[in-house]
């Protein structure tokens, strides 16, 4: 069960599952989440975060990224972003690199 | 073999449901917008003979299959008219011998691959090969959680060894793994165990999907038809393990809708979201579509696209959005919630597919269908009808397995 149920932190790498597939959806015109037997859209704030989930970057750093660029306060950036990814852990769509799942 | 997306389907809901958020973009006028995923039924044969098969009892012959390039080029109409993702299904589809091909060719068109089997046919080289294609999913059906119970509903003995040995080399590959049981009054006391064998399969995903009766599973509805206290018991056991396995094994429960108040929306509505296509080429609302007498279904063999079968075709306009109803749907809060439930299972019960499905407690004949199904699952029959080419053959007492697995092939 390595790499699921996990509890997202700052420390948190997570990434998407092998079987979550974010994709631009050309015929739509919208981002979209491929999962068996589901299709997620979601929001652009949303899509903006799992862009940088690619199980190197941490929840700190992609926080840290997000207030630079949006020049907001971090501390609730990190806390939306928790928030936001343990959701989609919770429903099975996110995972997290394997060497921290001990 | 599965009843993967025959209706029920519970799509999460809330502000992340990509369905709901999908049809929000779309205008009223386009009720039905582009559809998400299609069930590609590329063969009918199947070396199981479940009784619960959620095929047509005319079962489409191997000869009248569509070739490698009709599925391909079908692979490529369908991710240009939108399509997200495929489900690669059957009877099973891995009888096809091209099903790496195929695969391949629906990982090259941008498709999201779902693999529907009974897993009996693979072996481990040819499903790493189906990994290597692209493919993004494998659902496996089991029957039971050991093999006396199980191999006996599959009708095909060693099926579910074979079952459990194939689910542990998906996840050798990585890839990811639905179980999906389909269940009834002969196998429903085994869920516990069939949970913990999913958790024990390190299987991403759990389908509890009661049995839904067309077809075959309609001829064997008095075998198979659970009890109220059975369907009770089994609410308690999957609310307990959704929150206890709550991101860890996602459990979806399909409902026996023959006991709940409201019809299941199937299909998410006639012809709104999904559509299945037939070995020999049909494109069908849904996969039991073809039972519906007076329906005349285009096929992909025609001189039309895809795109205008599904915008145009008289089968697929005939029964979508809400104009079609007759009372009480017509003016009932919940037309839009159920699309009056299921056709097939209208016509099937009703003799009329544009009657309000008996499985709403709003229909008319409801009380006595109920109560008809509630008299079955207390009888004494418990023998299967097995699905088979030869219109169906009765289990006895002293099966010969080897003389009915001839029957099996087209």
């Amino acid at each position: 069960m390595a790499g699921r149920n996990i509890s997202v932190s700052e420390t948190s790498r997570p990434k998407l599952p092998r079987h979550a597939k974010l994709k631009f959806d050309e015929t739509r015109q919208v981002w979209v989440i491929l999962a068996p037997e589901r299709v997620l859209a979601p929001d652009e704030i949303a899509v903006e975060v799992l862009q940088l989930c690619d199980g190197v970057r941490s929840v700190a750093e992609m926080a840290d990224m997000l207030a630079a660029k949006y020049a907001a306060p971090r501390k609730a950036i990190a806390t939306d972003v928790v928030a936001m990814l343990q959701d989609l852990a919770d429903k099975g769509f996110l995972t997290e690199a394997r060497e921290n799942t001990a | 073999m599965s009843d993967t997306l025959a209706g029920t389907k519970t799509a999460t809901a809330g502000p992340t449901d990509g369905l709901a958020v999908l049809e929000q973009t779309r205008s009223a006028a386009e009720t039905y917008g582009i559809p998400l995923a299609v069930l590609l039924e590329i063969t009918h044969r199947c070396p199981l003979q479940c009784p619960y098969c959620s095929n047509p009892v005319e079962l489409d012959r191997g000869s009248t299959e569509l070739t490698t390039e009709e599925w391909k080029k079908v692979l490529g109409e369908l991710a240009q008219l939108g399509v997200l993702q495929i489900h690669f299904s059957g009877g099973e589809p891995t009888a096809r011998k091209d099903i790496v091909e195929l695969v391949q060719h629906a990982t090259d068109v941008g498709l999201y691959s779902n693999l529907i089997t009974s897993a009996v046919l693979l072996t481990r080289d040819k499903l790493a090969a189906l990994a290597d294609a692209g493919l993004s999913h494998v659902q496996i059906s089991f029957q039971g959680n050991e093999p006396v119970v199980a191999d006996r509903v599959a009708g095909l003995k060693d099926a579910h060894r074979k079952k459990l040995e194939v689910a542990k080399w998906t996840r050798e590959l990585e890839l990811p793994l639905t179980v999906n049981a389909v269940m009834h009054r002969q196998n429903l006391h085994q869920l516990s165990d069939i949970i913990q064998m999913a958790i024990d399969l390190d299987a991403d995903r759990l389908e509890v999907a009661n049995v839904q009766y067309y077809g075959w599973a309609l001829k064997n509805r008095a075998a198979l038809m659970p009890t109220i206290e059975q369907i009770e018991e089994t609410s308690r056991i999957v609310e307990e393990a959704q929150a206890r396995l709550k991101g860890t094994l996602a459990i979806d429960y399909v409902v026996p809708d023959y006991y709940a108040l409201r019809p299941k929306k199937c299909m998410g509505g006639w012809g709104r979201q999904f559509f299945n296509i037939s070995p020999a080429g049909k494109v069908l609302p849904c996969h039991a579509a073809e039972s519906i007498t007076g329906l005349e279904f285009e096929s992909v063999r025609s001189n039309h696209s895809i795109a205008w079968i599904w915008q145009n075709s008289e089968a697929f306009n005939r029964y979508r959005g809400t104009g079609w109803m007759p009372e009480p749907c017509k003016t009932c809060e919940f037309r839009e919630a159920d699309f009056g439930g299921c056709r097939c299972q209208a016509f099937a019960l009703t003799g009329d597919a544009g009657n309000t499905d008996p499985a709403c407690t709003l229909s008319p004949l409801h009380d006595e269908i109920f109560k008809q199904a509630m008299r079955e699952s207390e009888g004494r029959e418990s023998r299967f009808l097995y699905r088979n080419f030869a219109g169906g053959t009765l289990e006895t007492g002293d099966r010969q397995d080897e003389r009915q697995d001839k029957r099996n092939g087209a």
